[in-house]
């Protein structure tokens, strides 16, 4: 058995290391969050001149095949340096679900623009009501003579108020919570009767809700076949979940390695505050932590990229619970060691503490997911 | 045993209430209760009204303008404070500074301050943390050189609440570097627009600005100044610290929060019910109501040995780690209640002018901000771990 990652799978990460470590300081990640596009076009064009952005497509789009490991290798560097470019939305979700459920023409169409990162994709999959349920969906698509027409709402879609293709959930058949029923629309944002309320979110990104006010689009703007979506749906969330735990353990290295450093520099009582038995055991339980976050990281990969199971379900859940919780934990208690120096905007820890703490409440937080797991134990009783 | 109040005290109730109904200002409580940003006028708006009633200065002698409340009725103010959604007081005056100077101060500076505080002339903020005594107050380098008839101050000052609203800040200085750290520190009341002092924003994660640097270059301070006398601050300072400490559990502002998370909780929806009707979530909001109630009893056990002629010991410094704790949990569970909402950060609908359509929930606005802002509530007043180092030493002396 062997937990290390292989000698491509490691100069890839460390490609990304040294690109964030190079381009993406504190200060500059301050001002690309405050611009309107929320991120740096410039990172974005070199992420794709690395081919980074193509990682998980195949090689005439660019790509190598990458499996969930080597996305997860790339998440974790962009966590790490608390990068604000929609990889995740785009390239993992966006990228996987056109991959998996298009057609040859639409993935001919979409496809290479995605994995050159000149296409940026946002996907909405949740709406008002849903709370982290992908199947409470209720928006329409009704048929029309030459297509669909769509109306509803799609709820804080990460990158949606920048991106060139929306890819949105709706209802063409079942009932309200009914996986059956379920189909995906790429639709333009500029079409006709799209809405959308655009904000900052609390960790530094952007995004928007996104308001469907009878959108015509055509039969081809169908990703997949009608009202089958909801497994399409489910698998790349699990891809996304499992990139996203990337993103969380670089970013958990990260605030451990900020508030280690403090307890051995900061000093009161005449000593460094690591002297203190109190702030060593919560360092040792944070660091703990992060041990139990990088196992499930690591297992939540491996399975990404199989083919659907039980099995694969139980493993996304699992992680995304202990990421979930270890992700507040180490935020919490990062900030209780530092002090208010914690809590100040000019320092880079609170800003890991929010987009970790937030991390729980994207595809499903550590409650969802223990209902998710243990819904899955009563049914194999 | 009885855990009834008295009929004098049901009568007190009864005042209190009809006076908030009367008299505080509907959009101030809706901010309270809102989680709203409070202006400096709003503030300066609702002192007024409590200082024309009387009830401003709920710890001072009556001689002094204060009230003199016993402290079940002090406990059925708050109460009924945070019900209503009074604002709190900004307490570095009226609850920080004039005790000390009533306790300690001459007969000219009672004279001189008293009544600025009570009239809301003056503003006060506290100048105790530096960058290098946070835990470790006495520490602190700011430092007072006597030169004739003045001080001449040089030091920062940091963590300064609300001190971009102040005109004077209380301050700890050195005054003898030749003695223990604690021996050698004096208590000078500081006009803020004297010049050599800058005041600089410091803004927390939240993107808020409560908190300051206040930094002392050549400041001259009349001698006059300082309370009691020199190299003697640290006793005044900790008679301070009792003060701030009681009311930090803030047991009154968690049954206002908790409220405030049911009706999150019961407008919000999972799988097509009140997200309040799921199993999960209304157990965490009940463990922590059951957590609350055993606390509020707590500070009723304290509150009525007070009563009795007690101080407040070391138990109120438990009391402020578990209150803490406790407000803490309600925070997270009202961000939690937001699922995906947490993340927008919407900042128009913090407004209560806000006339348009909510994203989410009317009050989900501030309350992922809020979650991260109340991690304060474990570090300030002293960080829940020095209270732990109290308790530890106090009462179980090991």
């Amino acid at each position: 058995m062997d937990f290390r990652l292989n000698e491509e799978q490691q100069m890839l990460q460390d490609t990304v290391a040294r690109l964030v470590r190079g381009e993406y300081s504190f200060e500059k990640r301050l001002e690309y969050s405050e611009t309107e596009l929320g991120f740096s076009a410039d990172f974005w064009k070199q992420l794709s001149e690395l081919g980074l952005t193509a990682v998980p497509f195949s090689e005439e789009l660019g790509g190598f095949g990458g499996s969930g490991v080597e996305v997860q290798s790339v998440m974790t560097e962009l966590g790490r340096g608390l990068c604000l470019e929609p990889y995740l939305q785009s390239v993992v979700l966006g990228g996987g679900l056109i991959n998996q459920a298009g057609s040859d023409s639409q993935k001919d169409q979409w496809l290479p623009g995605v994995a050159s990162g000149e296409l940026k994709v946002a996907v909405g999959l949740q709406e008002p009501q849903s709370f982290y349920n992908l199947n409470d969906v209720v928006t329409r698509a009704e048929k029309s003579a030459d297509g669909y027409v769509l109306n509803g709402r799609k709820a804080v879609v990460i990158g949606g108020h920048c991106a060139d293709l929306l890819i949105v959930s709706a209802r063409t058949g079942g009932d309200d919570r009914d996986a059956a029923g379920l189909s995906l629309f790429a639709i333009d944002p500029g079409a006709e009767g799209v809405e959308r309320r655009s904000y900052p979110t609390i960790d530094g990104s952007r995004g928007c809700d996104v308001f469907l006010n009878n959108v015509k689009v055509g039969a081809d703007a169908l990703l997949g076949e009608d009202g089958k979506a909801g497994e399409i749906i489910e698998y790349q969330a699990g891809r996304a979940i499992a990139a996203l735990c990337g993103e969380a353990v670089g970013a958990m290295e990260e605030a451990i390695k900020l508030t280690l450093d403090y307890l051995k520099t900061r000093k009161q009582f005449g000593v460094p505050i690591g002297k203190f038995q109190v702030l060593q055991h919560r360092m040792v339980d944070m660091s703990s932590e992060l041990e139990q976050a990088r196992s499930m990281a690591i297992l939540a990969a491996s399975v990404a990229d199989n083919e659907q199971s039980d099995e694969r379900r139980r493993t996304l859940a699992a992680a995304k619970n202990v990421i979930g919780r270890a992700g507040q934990f180490i935020s919490e208690q990062g900030i209780q060691s530092h002090g208010g120096i914690g809590m100040t905007w000019e320092y880079s820890f609170a800003h890991y503490a929010k987009r970790l703490v937030m991390i729980n409440h994207q595809l499903g937080d550590d409650d969802h997911h223990l209902e998710q797991f243990a819904a899955m134990l009563r049914a194999a009783v | 045993m009885n855990l009834n109040y008295t009929a004098e005290e049901l009568a007190f109730r009864d005042e209190v209430r009809a006076f908030l109904d009367d008299k505080l200002p509907a959009d101030i409580a809706a901010k309270v209760k809102g989680f709203r940003r409070m202006s400096k006028e709003d503030h300066q708006r609702w002192q007024k009204i409590l200082s024309a009633q009387g009830w401003y200065a709920t710890h001072w002698p009556t001689e002094y303008g204060g009230v003199e409340w016993t402290p079940v009725q002090k406990h059925i103010w708050d109460e009924e404070s945070c019900r209503y959604g009074v604002p709190r007081s900004v307490p570095f005056g009226v609850n920080m500074v004039a005790p000390v100077i009533i306790r300690f101060g001459n007969e000219e500076q009672k004279q001189q301050y008293l009544p600025r505080i009570l009239s809301g002339e003056d503003w006060w903020c506290q100048g105790y943390s530096e960058p290098g005594a946070g835990s470790d107050l006495a520490s602190l380098k700011t430092r007072a050189v006597r030169d004739g008839d003045h001080y001449v101050v040089n030091g920062q000052k940091t963590w300064t609440t609300l001190g971009q609203h102040a005109n004077m800040i209380f301050c700890l200085v050195r005054t003898n570097t030749e003695v223990k750290a604690q021996e050698g520190i004096s208590f000078l009341l500081i006009d803020m627009n004297t010049p050599g002092i800058t005041v600089r924003p410091i803004i927390t994660l939240d993107g808020e600005h409560e908190v300051n640097e206040v930094f002392f270059e050549d400041v001259k301070v009349p001698v006059e100044n300082r309370v009691g006398e020199e190299d003697k601050g640290w006793t005044y300072a900790k008679y301070l610290l009792t003060y701030e400490r009681t009311g930090l559990a803030g047991i009154g502002l968690s049954k206002a929060a908790l409220e405030h998370l049911k009706g999150v909780a019961s407008r919000r929806l999972k799988n097509g019910r009140p997200l309040i009707e799921d199993t999960t979530f209304s157990q965490r909001i009940a463990q922590i109501e059951i957590d609350l109630m055993a606390a509020s009893i707590s500070n009723l056990r304290i509150i009525a040995a007070v009563e009795g002629g007690g101080m407040p010991g070391a138990e109120s410094s438990m009391l402020k780690v578990r209150g803490t704790e406790i407000r803490q949990s309600i925070n997270d569970l009202a961000r939690r209640a937001l699922g995906p909402y947490a993340l927008p950060f919407v900042e128009e609908e913090m407004s209560l002018d806000y006339d348009g359509e909510f994203l989410s929930d009317k009050n989900a606005a501030p309350l992922a901000a809020q979650y991260f802002n109340n991690r304060k509530l474990s570090i300030f007043g002293g960080s829940n771990e020095i209270q732990k180092n109290i308790v530890t030493k106090m009462i179980l002396g090991l």
